[in-house]
């Protein structure tokens, strides 16, 4: 449904997005992750036609966003960041006025705003100006703008962002719902959330893509990732580890914490997790330690987060 | 055609939700009020016309209009609804014409309210309907020509106060262009074809050309192409900026 090629912006002598690429079909959702300044709204704000990119092509749903923006456009559903909103309006007029420059007339209009304020919880600031709502209000009124169409496409720049932690929820449901039938790309600065939402997500650096995969295959970039994890409810810290370091395919051992006791081992190179946790395990009921947890470690997101984009030196 | 009418209708309902509209009316009719009857002396000067009437329109305009739409595009860049207005499926020219349409009829309601004044001539004399009306028609141009240089300035920046500042110094200068004071000062330094040249881009002229009750087209074409040449540039400095 999406398809960016080489997308390029610049302001004046400053790059902000430099040469990114991706395609979005429908029952995807992608999760755009970066520092500030990155160029995630940026990128958003060409795909959706509102600035001009200075080189590449954008294609939705067989459209080219550049030739030809109107079919184009009657595609997407945009949430802006900041969710603005005409606030002299009341809820209801503004979701209509948006769904009339969407195409919608009559009954039609009637049941799409319905629709609209029952999905994203508007039932009782219906009629009430959008200048006098709280934020989050105002958040999802500009999301149910987004969605009053029912678009094949949807855009969502921070979507769950000034929302208390019920609602971030039922966003992220929505989102994983409407997931299903079309093409989805959201930004966000919350990690779970891209775990929770997201069928891919890359991280976008200074302007350019650095990581781009599954939420689970980003985490397998986590030094963390694959190490095994040994709590005891208590044990000297370093009997056990020297214990653990000759079992077979320990590469090397770290104290997470004396009290209670917690190691973590990291496996060797050609070593399977599952078979050094599988040892560990038998180690432990070998020497009667009173076991609280053993865990093959997932990874975190947050840490293959740092790593990729802060340019730090331990890297190097 | 819908597109259009969807925006001019949503910025109508803005400018009577708060009070711009309300007060714009009102005041355009208590200075069109005090400047024909106190200033220029419209009973005392025993005619049955309405030429004391328009004469004030111009200065009038000249702070009133840019006040009605200093508002148009920079409110729109300041709360960052022009990214939802230019995302949606319309052209960038459709949403130019629905706000200045819809600002164009705020300031004709105001201009239609005055209709006592016609009321009155035709009560005390005989006036020629005809030039009334042609001063109307020319007042309501002259107006719209005033609303899309507004409507230019108010997309170069997000603050209003500027935008309205930029509108009033464009528009003085089309009025001063042909304003007679000025002209018969520029006529002892340059020549005459000279001045006349500068005074045929004025309102001015145009407006008092209107206002005698022959309705030139080239009057009428002199306002149109002002409107469309601003609305054009502002076309233009919206894609700049969007672009960056
Ligand atoms: N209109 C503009 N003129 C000049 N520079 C701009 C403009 N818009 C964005 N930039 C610059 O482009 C870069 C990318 O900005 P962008 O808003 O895309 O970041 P982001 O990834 O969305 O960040 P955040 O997480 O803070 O929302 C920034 O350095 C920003 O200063
Ligand atoms: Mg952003």
């Amino acid at each position: 449904m999406i398809q960016v090629r080489e997308l390029k912006k610049h302001f004046g002598p400053k790059v902000a997005v430099n040469g990114i690429s991706f395609t979005v079909e429908r029952g995807e959702v992608l999760g755009f992750l970066g520092p500030n300044g990155a160029g995630k709204s940026t990128t958003m704000r060409m795909v959706t036609g509102f600035i001009p990119p200075t080189d590449g092509s954008i294609t939705i749903g067989g459209h080219d966003m550049l030739e030809d923006p109107i079919p184009a456009k009657r595609l997407i559903g945009y949430l802006p960041e900041n969710a603005p909103s005409y606030t002299d309006m009341s809820v209801q007029a503004f979701l209509e006025f948006s769904g009339e420059l969407r195409g919608l007339s009559g009954d039609g209009l009637k049941r799409a705003v319905g629709r609209a304020i029952e999905m994203c919880f508007l039932e009782n600031v219906r009629h009430q100006s959008v200048e006098t709502l709280s934020k989050g209000y105002r958040h999802r009124t500009c999301f149910a703008q987004s969605i009053i169409h029912d678009p094949d496409v949807l855009i969502l720049d921070e979507p769950t962002d000034g929302l208390d932690p019920n609602q971030k929820h039922e966003v992220r449901t929505l989102i994983r719902r409407m997931g299903e039938k079309k093409a989805i790309i959201f930004s966000t600065h919350i990690l779970e959330e891209v775990e929770a939402v997201c069928s891919r997500a890359v991280i976008i650096d200074r302007g350019s893509i650095v990581a781009n995969g599954t939420p689970r295959e980003l985490k397998l970039r986590s030094e963390q990732a694959g190490a095994v994890t040994l709590r005891l409810v208590d044990g000297n810290a370093a009997e056990v580890s020297a214990k653990v370091r000759q079992v077979a395919g320990v590469d090397r051992v770290t104290v997470v914490s004396e009290r209670p006791l917690a190691v973590r081992a990291f496996p060797q190179k050609n070593a399977g997790s599952d078979d050094v946790a599988r040892a560990i395990g038998e180690l432990a009921f070998k020497e009667r330690w009173a076991l609280q947890g053993l865990q093959v470690e997932e990874g975190r997101l947050d840490e293959v987060f740092r790593s990729i984009t802060l340019p730090d030196t331990k890297k190097k | 055609m819908t597109n259009i009418l969807t925006i001019a209708k949503r910025e109508l309902r803005g400018y009577f939700s708060s009070p711009v509209a309300f007060v714009f009316i009102v005041i355009f009719l208590l200075l069109a009020g005090f400047f024909t009857f106190m200033v220029a002396g419209f009973f005392q000067r025993g005619e049955a016309s309405l030429t004391t009437f328009f004469t004030w329109h111009p200065w009038l305009y000249l702070f009133l209009v840019p006040a009605v739409g200093m508002r148009m595009w920079s409110e729109e860049r300041r709360q960052g609804t022009i990214e939802l207005l230019l995302t949606m499926p319309i052209t960038p020219w459709q949403a130019i014409t629905g706000k200045f349409l819809a600002s164009w009829v705020v300031v004709g309601i105001a201009l239609a309210l005055t209709f006592p004044v016609v009321m009155t001539v035709n009560h005390l004399g005989n006036p020629d309907n005809g030039v009334i009306l042609g001063g109307y028609i020319g007042s309501f141009l002259m107006a719209g020509a005033y609303l899309a240089i507004t409507a230019m300035t108010s997309a170069m920046t997000r603050n209003q106060v500027v935008s309205f500042i930029v509108a009033v110094v464009l528009s003085l200068f089309l009025i001063l262009a042909g304003y007679p004071p000025v002209t018969n000062m520029l006529v002892s330094w340059a020549s005459p074809w000279l001045v006349d040249g500068i005074a045929a881009f004025s309102v001015m002229t145009h407006f008092e050309s209107i206002q005698k009750g022959v309705l030139d087209s080239r009057d009428l074409l002199y306002f149109l192409s002002v409107i469309g040449f601003c609305l054009f540039t502002t076309s233009i400095i919206i894609r700049a900026h969007r672009a960056g």
